[in-house]
């Protein structure tokens, strides 16, 4: 561990790694507009793991090459916002500034380790590719620190030589972590690093990543569908339906004291392991057509509490708290509560 | 008095590989009543989507015997083994692959309700169909629609209604909402279960998602490595897990719950070959309580109170 310099802790322990402002994008097609990110906001401060929350569709991935400015244009437009990674435009860089920040410092994970990684090159070069590009140091040196941090993702370091088919999945993505680590990048993108993972694999990553957030200081962005991931390891969470955020707060905010509808209906959806005889409460209906939102509340169709209202109105950020905005426009009404009830911390 | 439907005893399934044989199903045995779930939970490579399949002969087992409603599965000709397959059905993980881009709704489903035969004319093949679309909640204006025109929640329905369509008996669910978003996941289960207490069915539910298992399953087989390790009732499993291997995987579910308690056993390594493996608990290599007994031969499954039952040396009473 020594020998990767910690260069994250240095950063002023208050002000936000990443700031995103009224980020919107869109992917034009040749009849259509898809609303894939709308006018979102977003803060991370240093060594914080924010848990971007929402199903297929709702944005997550958009938002994450976002930050990286790798949106794919055409057909992706990023129609206005703004990405400030470390207090710079990461949407106004040239391809050559671009190339400067990512993999060292912004990087992201993919959810399928068994696509991401070149099968023509040893593990061992492919963590080394990173560094070299990104260091100035020799191709021994690389090579010495692509060891360090395959022991850092515990992989014995004997295994640099082998290539990717000769590890299991779980290790795979270790590899890639390992990667996306190499240059001890001040955010890290992890999109459903787990999901293509068995259970106790999952437990040995996350365990793993936990154990990096307190070693290097290294603030994440870990985008799942599965809130039980989101309870062990995130600090702060945003849900997102439909290309908006439409709650957002520390943990505690947003899964003890729920307000949007469309989290509740989540919470409702997974079966509780602790009482196997409850009923599951599915959210009726699906998600809407992105290339056809509405010009309210895209969840009202679904939404057991939707006023006539909420169809036209658009939602504006409603803060509960310094940090627990919701985006519903129910809250007009003073009275206004869900049925999920709060949870004593 | 009980209702066996289903009785496996010593099922095999070896592949030939170039390293050696490879055991994918080693030596399973369970019986299933009429009107119950079983789950099957276990990881990647374990063996619970080769068992589902050998019990519908999908797959040819190496050995072992399969009693569905009081026949021998295994001693069926290819005749014979059509028409019982009417009793047995199986619904895919992927409803993306396992339907046939080129048919509608109305043809998929029309597809399997001739099979049985009952009904002759197109206009009550037809009227079967509407009646199945609404048993599983399709709306009818989707008869003529191409799957690739659906979501991945109606695709899985459309699986259900071409598996109901044959009056099955027993359901072979192979891990049939693992591919769908949360809400519309619950939607399917409530749906499973709504249809089994209507039309009695037995399912065999193959998953690696515990709290899924845990919410759809009377009972629950652990398996590793081929093998089964331990098998309960699921409130005993889930309140009293014997097996080191069963302990960290229900360790291992995440809690969707602030501060849930994290007393989590990780596993050391990774699973080992399931070519040739040694006579000995194939958990051994990788279990914290592992003895010289481990290591010298497999341990039996063996009944420790009724109805639960463990594969661990290290359990003796």
């Amino acid at each position: 561990m020594s020998q990767i310099e910690n260069k994250a802790a240095n950063a002023p322990e208050n002000d936000p790694i990443l700031d995103i402002r009224d980020l919107t994008v869109h992917y034009v097609l040749e009849d259509d507009c898809v609303e894939a990110v709308n006018d979102i906001s977003l803060q991370l401060k240093k060594g914080r793991i924010l848990g971007l929350v929402g199903e297929t569709g709702a944005g997550k991935t958009s938002t994450a090459l976002a930050i990286q400015n790798l949106i794919p244009s055409p057909p992706g437009v990023i129609k206005s916002g703004q990405v400030l990674l470390n207090g710079r435009d990461v949407l106004k860089m040239s391809t050559k500034e671009l190339e400067a920040i990512r993999g060292k410092d912004v990087s992201m994970i993919f959810q399928d380790p068994m696509t991401s990684l070149n099968p023509v090159f040893t593990v061992g070069e492919q963590i080394a590719e990173s560094i070299r590009l990104h260091e100035n140091c020799s191709d021994r040196e690389a090579l010495e620190r692509a060891g360090d941090m395959l022991e850092l993702v515990r992989i014995p370091r004997e295994r640099a030589v082998e290539y990717p088919h000769q590890f299991s999945g779980g290790m795979k993505q270790r590899v890639a972590i390992a990667i996306a680590l190499a240059c001890n990048p001040h955010l890290l993108l992890a999109d459903e690093p787990t999901t293509a993972l068995d259970v106790t694999i999952q437990a040995q990553v996350l365990d793993m990543m936990l154990d990096l957030k307190r070693q290097l200081g290294t603030s994440m962005i870990f985008i799942t569908h599965d809130l039980g991931i989101v309870a062990e390891i995130c600090d702060e969470v945003a849900v997102m339906y439909a290309g908006r955020i439409i709650e957002r707060g520390t943990l505690e905010e947003v899964f003890n004291r729920t307000r949007h509808p469309y989290t509740e209906g989540l919470f409702n959806s997974i079966p509780d392991i602790g009482d196997r005889k409850a009923e599951l409460r599915p959210i009726p209906g699906l998600m809407p057509d992105p290339t056809k939102l509405p010009k309210g509340c895209a969840f009202a169709p679904r939404c057991p509490y939707s006023r006539p209202e909420c169809i036209d109105t658009p939602q504006t950020e409603r803060m509960f708290s310094p940090t627990h905005g919701v985006r519903c426009s129910a809250y007009a009404d003073p009275a206004f509560r869900i049925a999920r009830k709060e949870i004593e911390a | 008095m009980s209702d066996t439907i289903l009785q496996v005893t010593g099922l095999k399934k070896y592949f030939r590989t170039p390293r050696g044989l490879l055991h994918a199903v080693d030596d399973i045995s369970f019986s299933l009543e009429r009107g119950k779930t079983l789950g099957i939970v276990g990881e990647s490579g374990c063996g619970k989507s080769t068992t589902g399949r050998c019990i519908l002969r999908l797959i040819e087992p190496t050995a072992g015997s399969v009693i569905f409603d009081g026949e021998e599965v295994m001693g069926l000709n290819a005749a014979q083994l059509r028409r019982r397959r009417a009793d047995m059905q199986i619904i895919f993980q992927d409803p993306f692959s396992s339907l046939n881009p080129r048919y509608t709704v109305m043809q998929t489903i029309a597809e399997a309700v001739k099979v049985r035969g009952r009904h002759r004319t197109e206009a009550e093949i037809e009227r079967r169909v509407l009646e199945l679309m609404e048993t599983v909640g399709l709306a009818e204006r989707l008869i003529n629609s191409y799957p690739h025109e659906l979501d991945g929640g109606r695709r899985q329905r459309i699986g259900i209604a071409r598996a109901l369509a044959v009056e099955p008996k027993l359901i072979v669910c192979d891990e049939p909402v693992s591919a769908l978003d949360v809400s519309i996941q619950a939607q399917i289960l409530n749906l499973l279960r709504q249809l089994q207490k209507k039309l009695n069915l037995t399912y065999i539910f193959i998953t690696h998602d515990l709290a899924v298992v845990n919410h759809i399953s009377d009972e629950i087989m652990v398996m590793y490595l081929g093998q089964t390790v331990e098998k309960a009732p699921t409130e005993e499993l889930f309140a009293h897990p014997i097996h080191p291997y069963t302990k960290s995987l229900l360790s291992a579910i995440p809690i969707p719950r602030v501060g849930a308690s994290k007393n989590r056993i990780l596993i050391r390594g990774e699973v080992s070959s399931p070519v040739d493996p040694p006579n000995e608990c194939r958990f051994a290599t990788r279990c914290d309580f592992c003895t010289d007994r481990c290591t010298a031969a497999s341990p039996p499954l063996r009944e420790v109170s009724p109805g639960h039952f463990v594969a661990c040396c290290n359990f003796s009473s």
